[in-house]
């Protein structure tokens, strides 16, 4: 490929005009992103957008955003699920199929990426942003204007990735592209610089959340909350957040050395010139397993709020629980080597890794049974959250099992990058995360939104899931079991094809329950008006965020309360009063609520720039891509208005009673 | 049986003691959790059910949150199960180690395999003769395999065999497998190696002895000889839809592959023509038996 100063790489041959897959996927794309910003032109809506959304640094509206972006990335990623599926369906004996290696490699990459990094990744982010405030009695994260830069590099790693589609090809090499296949001598195309460039940037986003939840959590905690009086949720957000501060750094740094050794000829993994692409794989899975707990602990979060909530009981075993997630949080950088035992480490290296993964389940297991217990004795509300739980709770033990499986070495060696693979991870992400990130968004809509959603589509929604999910995956298992591996284009194996068939048909249920979803939240907006909920507390919660009024003030309370005890709200109720406790305060002083910032957005958009001429090798773009990110925060640290002050709404003022007499 | 064999039960189906030690930790396994699994989702059922709202039999107890007895129960109960379960993982790891040698009465056999863009090449040290996207092995024979990649990372496995691992260029691995009776075993990479990886297939056929030994004296007379020209010519991306015989090989070709030297450019090598390169050579290859 030629290189030209202004244009680098980039001609014409990088749209794909010859394969009409890609074209009309990205030309439905392009349509119903015109129709969205005609529609908001239309009504006016511009002003309305960018000032209470796009330039906002309310935790609120940023975790809304984490959300939203989550969903419409769940549906990318699903199209790649539904067009691997059908391709597997379809190619087996002699038959090829309507994908070709090609095409299909950049499927199975871009799935795996969009959905851990752009979906589950994002949805969690979002539900901790959206949450910890508020549960913590804070008015907001620690840092507001961050939490904006934050969401906006996000976005930014989604839209370059997507780019992809339409404007040259994504990695063909898997969703962690291992080298020495990812490296310029087998990968010369843009492909893998996406990916790399998409995640540096989105990864640098994902970091600065982490170290803003994580003060906003040590920091911000209203007066009296200790630790020990702190909302599951948040410590299993505490948590998670702990793990990205240690693990992302991890992979920036991984990718940063793939990185110079594609753009600037080192030899870090290479094949060639002492490189060794083994010291790749034990880097990306030190941050990989982690990066599994960073998913799954505020999943086991959001459950055990859902759990204690419809169940009308305290969580079971709280301190338990505690040990429980900080214990995880630990080991998970302990065992990392159990994604290559097949790699030749030898017995004692396999046999301790091993058993290190196998003593994570123990925590993992204590948490099964402590909501078990909280079931036990309570009076259990069928609400659509508690029916994502129970379906949780069924189908998570059924990954865990297979994952303590692989973790026995001689198991995993005839298991190992197999479908019985495919399908354990799956079981806890589909089972594990996206579940509880179905229970949060439906628990936690009505808190946003201030109106619930559709109990009817959103219960059709969880048996469509759930249903597909068993039919969709099972026969992984049994395929793996028959020594089907991963990724592969095509099968001579004809007696395969009945239960990839199966699978389709799994997924294809799967996808109704994400129509289903779509159906819910069109629905629930239509009918908003019968559906409000004037309490602030719809399904009789227990901790600080069901106090206020729905949705919450940008300030969340009107005054900080004072905490006495685990699970203040449900003690404020049982004690008769509908009112938080406040704590002590000046009645001088003001309150303040940080001013919106275009930072963010405008910062994103340099990134985008950046990324996209890196990708293509556009040098002058890249450098004004750079000095337009470090202009953006100059303003921005120059600014001379940080916040504004508000006066608190009576109601507001009323959900709280003055301070006790001490 | 036809139905079994088009199905290809793989792993369920094993042919050879590894694969079958292997198979037999994997029901275990499965059966121990499965004593807790079960229980855990028929409460999970049950107690959701007894305890919903509606059931006026119900006996609530909202004010259970904490129990020390059930404490030690829930911790004890997924600690002995990894007690049990680490044992058979320390014990499994050490008796199923990859380079572990398998004893049987049977004299073993060397292999020699170098993963390509996208074939394998199966190399006969100490018969002289090498094969592509084929293995032949004499039935009952330890099968002592020393695996390498010319290109990027693939994983080596024969499910019915048993335990697969990866073959990276620089660096060698070591597995031991055994058939036990004759047949064909497909065999196929595990690892994704790019744009041909689904083609990556082979069989493994293991032979009667006798039948062994004369597909080596067939395999003799193939005029092909695997030499630095041929080689190349093999290692060019592509597939290769029919198996390959080669009739004489070079001297140290899996080395040189491993430490990224050139083939030796003659088939007939003898220890007096081995090329300087080769003396040079700090690696240790201990099973090459030329």
């Amino acid at each position: 490929m030629s290189s030209s100063v202004l244009l680098g790489k980039l001609d014409w041959s990088a749209i794909p005009l010859n394969e009409p897959l890609p074209l009309i996927s990205a030309a439905v794309v392009v349509a119903v992103i015109a129709a969205i910003l005609g529609l908001v032109t239309y009504k006016r809506a511009w002003p309305y957008f960018w000032k209470e959304w796009i330039t906002s640094v309310d935790h609120k509206r940023v975790g809304v955003m984490y959300v939203v972006l989550a969903l419409v990335m769940l549906l990318r990623g699903f199209a790649d699920a539904l067009m691997m599926r059908s391709q597997l369906a379809m190619a087996a004996g002699t038959a090829h199929g309507y994908l070709p290696p090609d095409h299909y490699n950049q499927i199975f990459s871009a799935h795996g990426t969009i959905m851990i990094f752009f979906v589950a990744m994002t949805f969690m982010v979002g539900l901790m942003n959206f949450v910890v405030p508020l549960q913590i009695g804070a008015r907001d994260v620690a840092f507001p204007v961050l939490n904006s830069v934050s969401f906006w590099l996000t976005a930014s790693g989604a839209l370059l990735l997507n780019m992809s589609l339409v404007i040259g090809e994504f990695a063909r090499t898997g969703w962690l592209v291992y080298p020495p296949l990812s490296e310029l001598a087998y990968s010369p195309g843009v492909g893998v610089d996406y990916y790399l460039w998409s995640l540096q940037i989105s990864g640098v986003g994902t970091l600065l959340s982490g170290v803003n939840l994580t003060t906003t959590i040590l920091k911000l905690r209203a007066p009296g909350m200790g630790y020990s009086r702190m909302p599951i949720f948040t410590w299993t957000a505490l948590a998670s957040n702990l793990l990205i501060i240690a693990a992302f750094p991890i992979l920036t740094a991984t990718l940063g050395m793939l990185l110079l050794d594609r753009y600037l000829g080192f030899h870090f993994f290479t094949n060639d010139g002492g490189g060794n692409a083994m010291m790749y794989i034990n880097l990306i899975w030190a941050w990989g397993h982690p990066e599994v707990y960073i998913l799954i602990l505020p999943a086991f979060g959001v459950f055990s709020e859902v759990i204690a909530t419809f169940s009308g009981k305290a969580l079971f075993g709280y301190r338990s629980m505690v040990i429980a997630t900080m214990g995880i949080c630990i080991l998970s950088f302990m065992v990392w080597l159990h994604h290559f035992f097949t790699m030749g480490a030898g017995a004692d290296v396999n046999g301790f890794f091993g058993i290190m993964t196998m003593i994570i389940a123990i925590p993992t297991g204590v948490k099964v049974f402590n909501w078990l217990f909280t079931l036990y004795g309570g009076t259990v509300r069928f609400n659509t959250p508690l029916l994502w739980a129970i379906g949780f709770m069924i189908t998570f033990v059924i990954g865990g099992m297979t994952g303590v499986l692989m973790a026995v070495p001689p198991a995993d060696f005839v298991l190992h990058n197999s479908l019985f693979l495919v399908a354990h991870f799956h079981n806890v992400v589909i089972g594990g995360v996206v579940f509880g990130a179905f229970a949060g968004y439906t628990y936690w809509f009505p808190k946003a939104f201030g109106f619930t959603l559709d109990e009817r589509l959103g219960k059709a929604s969880f048996w469509c899931w759930l249903i597909g999910f068993y039919l969709a995956f099972m026969p992984l298992y049994l395929l793996g079991l028959m020594g089907a591996t991963r990724r592969m284009q095509h099968y001579p194996e004809t007696g395969w094809q009945p239960m990839m068939i199966v699978a389709l048909v799994g997924a294809l249920v799967i996808f109704a329950g994400i129509l289903l979803t779509i159906a819910q939240l069109v629905v629930s907006i239509r009918t908003r008006d019968q559906r409000r909920d004037h309490s602030g507390d719809p399904w009789q919660g227990r901790t600080l965020e069901w106090s206020t009024r729905s949705p919450p003030p940008e300030y969340n309370f009107a005054r900080l309360p004072q905490i006495k005890g685990l699970d203040a709200w449900h003690q404020a109720r049982e004690e008769g009063r509908k009112t938080l406790e406040a704590a002590p305060y000046d009645p001088a002083e003001k309150l303040h609520v940080p001013r919106g910032s275009a930072t963010g957005f405008v910062a994103a958009f340099f990134s985008v720039a950046m990324g996209f001429a890196l990708v293509w090798h556009i040098w002058w773009l890249a450098i004004i891509g750079l000095v337009g990110i470090v202009a953006t925060g100059l303003v921005h640290a120059w600014r001379t208005v940080h916040d504004i002050e508000v006066i608190p709404e009576d109601t507001d003022l009323a959900r709280l009673i003055g301070p006790s007499p001490p | 049986m036809s139905v079994i064999s088009s199905l290809q039960v793989g792993v369920l189906d094993p042919q050879g003691p590894v694969a079958a030690a292997e198979r037999t930790i994997l029901l275990n396994a499965t059966v121990i959790m499965l004593a807790v699994i079960i229980p855990v989702i028929l409460l999970t059922l049950a107690f959701a059910w007894w305890f919903r709202a509606g059931n006026a039999k119900a006996k609530r107890s909202p004010d259970f949150a904490y129990s020390g007895p059930v404490e030690v129960v829930v911790w004890a109960i997924p600690m002995l199960i990894v007690l049990f379960l680490g044992g058979i993982a320390w014990i499994g790891s050490h008796d199923l180690d990859p380079p572990k040698r398998i004893l049987a009465k049977h004299s073993p056999i060397d292999v020699q395999v170098v993963s390509l863009d996208w074939k394998w090449l199966f190399i006969y040290p100490a018969l002289g003769v090498a094969s592509v996207n084929k293995l032949v092995v004499p039935a009952g024979a330890p099968l002592r395999l020393q695996l390498t990649s010319a290109t990027v990372m693939n994983s080596f496995f024969v499910p019915q065999l048993g335990s697969q691992i990866y073959t990276m260029a620089g660096m060698s691995t070591r597995l031991n497998l055994l058939a036990d009776k004759p047949g064909v075993y497909p065999g196929l990479s595990a690892q994704f190696s790019g744009q041909g990886f689904s083609d990556m297939r082979f069989n493994v056929q293991a032979l009667p002895e006798g039948q062994f030994n004369q597909w080596v004296a067939t395999a003799k007379r193939n005029p092909a000889q695997l030499t630095a020209a041929t080689y190349a010519q093999l290692a060019k991306p592509g597939l290769q839809a029919t198996p390959l015989e080669f009739g004489a090989i070079g001297q140290g070709v899996f080395d040189a592959i491993v430490d990224a030297r050139p083939l030796p450019v003659s088939a007939s090598a003898t220890e007096s023509a081995a090329s300087p390169a080769d003396d040079a050579s700090t690696s240790d290859h201990s099973a090459m038996a030329m």
